[in-house]
């Protein structure tokens, strides 16, 4: 993968009058990792929408490069995996339908079925893959999240609260999931856990500056 | 043809999700069978013209969309998957979809409360069939054009279900006005030619609402 670089600088956002958090400026070039810590309500998870371009900050620029070349965060996205417990997939589809029709949408190709079951696999739900999701558990449907980010092998992978939900063995599976992008590519995580943060070489703490 | 492709795949999708949890279809379809029943029982053997045959019959349609239309976008925001779609699809491929789907439900309903009107009221006999089909068809685009983005807008609201029909009405006024005449021109038997005004106020309206809603669906659609 070519390396991938994202530079923040100035990065505020505000709800209505409040200030979530200001002035983060971090720069990450590929492969490196970055914990985002804070305490409760200080806008990690905000933060982590944002570098995933799912919100808009009040202020700052986040660039996003590969090879040197800056893209717009709607041709960039195809590059990112995002894990949140905020995300949800279709409690009417099974796990491997809910693979297929969001993979095909976003590569408007033929889902890579042999992707999929390798992803499925990997996070332990290859023998639930025709079971809906609605009747999974908080955990399972975790693990299928991870299988959904990685679905696309993001160069930058984005996790909120990474472990949250999981077993034992899922945390050895994200372990694994973790180690593997840090090896060449991008990893952000926003957690409060101090274990989890130092899964990470940087890191960064936020919260209101009064 | 990649726009193409996952436009069609965002249509596929919430045509399988439509057709496992009937959200809007059960829905419309209740309110069609009630509100023509509804009018069926209150007109009784009463004779009623052509223009408030054509009011009734769109009437019906416009309080349906209501009550069905929103679905699409409100579902999302309900289930926690708007995010995910953020992720999967530009904001342009989901706006396409989402219109695509609402163009087939639209449709949809406009033909069902047609073949309804033609079963129990004698009085509405299509004369113009021409006239009624593309009057039908642009209504219908109209109706999913408007409703598509006001969907958008309403999905993340706290009063979603009053602020609906409050912000689609003034918006559907024109649409309304238009749709109505022309049908009282179908069932009067009118010429083609005798409706032209009304095609050129339907085309102009849904293409002005296609494009003014392309261009702000961007920033409704993301925070």
């Amino acid at each position: 993968m070519s390396p991938i670089s994202i530079i923040a600088q100035g990065l505020s956002k505000d709800f209505n009058r409040s200030s979530v958090f200001k002035d983060i400026s971090f720069s990450l070039s590929s492969p490196a990792s970055l914990s985002i810590t804070g305490r409760n309500g200080a806008g990690k998870s905000t933060l982590s929408k944002i570098l995933a371009g799912l919100l808009s900050s009040t202020r700052g620029t986040i660039a996003y490069l590969i090879q040197g070349k800056q893209m717009g965060i709607e041709e960039f996205k195809h590059h990112i995996g995002f894990v949140s417990p905020y995300l949800n997939l279709y409690d009417e589809f099974t796990a491997l339908e809910n693979l297929q029709i969001l993979s095909s949408i976003r590569t408007a190709a033929r889902q890579n079925d042999e992707r999929i079951k390798e992803l499925l696999m990997l996070v332990g739900l290859w023998n639930r893959r025709d079971d809906v999701v609605g009747t999974y558990s908080s955990g399972m449907k975790q693990r299928l999240k991870y299988a959904f980010a990685l679905l696309h092998n993001p160069a930058v992978l984005i996790l909120d609260e990474p472990t949250s939900n999981l077993d034992t063995e899922g945390i050895d599976v994200i372990t694994q999931i973790i180690q593997e992008q840090k090896k060449a590519n991008i990893l952000i995580i926003a957690t409060n856990d101090k274990e989890e943060a130092h899964w990470c070489e940087q890191q960064i703490q936020i919260g209101v500056v009064q | 043809m990649k726009f193409i492709a996952s436009t069609l795949a965002v249509v596929s999708k919430d045509v399988r999700s439509e057709l496992r949890t009937r959200y809007a279809m059960n829905a419309l379809l209740m309110f069609v069978v009630t509100s023509v029943a509804t009018i069926l029982f209150a007109l009784r053997e009463d004779e009623v013209s052509t223009d408030v045959l054509s009011g009734m019959f769109w009437v019906v349609i416009f309080f349906t969309a209501m009550s069905g239309l929103s679905r699409i976008f409100v579902s999302e925001e309900e289930r926690g998957t708007t995010m995910t779609l953020q992720l999967v699809a530009s904001p342009s491929v989901v706006y396409f979809g989402k219109l695509i789907f609402n163009c087939g439900l639209t449709l949809a309903l406009s033909s069902a409360v047609t073949i309804l009107y033609v079963a129990v009221f004698p009085a509405f006999v299509i004369k113009s069939m021409a006239i009624f089909l593309l009057t039908i068809f642009l209504g219908s685009l109209g109706f999913a054009a408007a409703a598509t983005i006001i969907a958008a807008i309403i999905a993340k609201a706290n009063t979603k279900g009053t602020l609906y029909p409050v912000l689609s009405f003034p918006i559907l006024i024109p649409l309304l006005m238009t749709v109505m005449k022309s049908t009282a021109r179908a069932l009067d038997g009118e010429m083609f030619t005798a409706a032209l005004s009304e095609f050129q106020i339907l085309a102009s309206y849904v293409m002005i609402m296609i494009a003014g809603s392309y261009l702000l669906f961007d920033y409704v659609w993301k925070e």
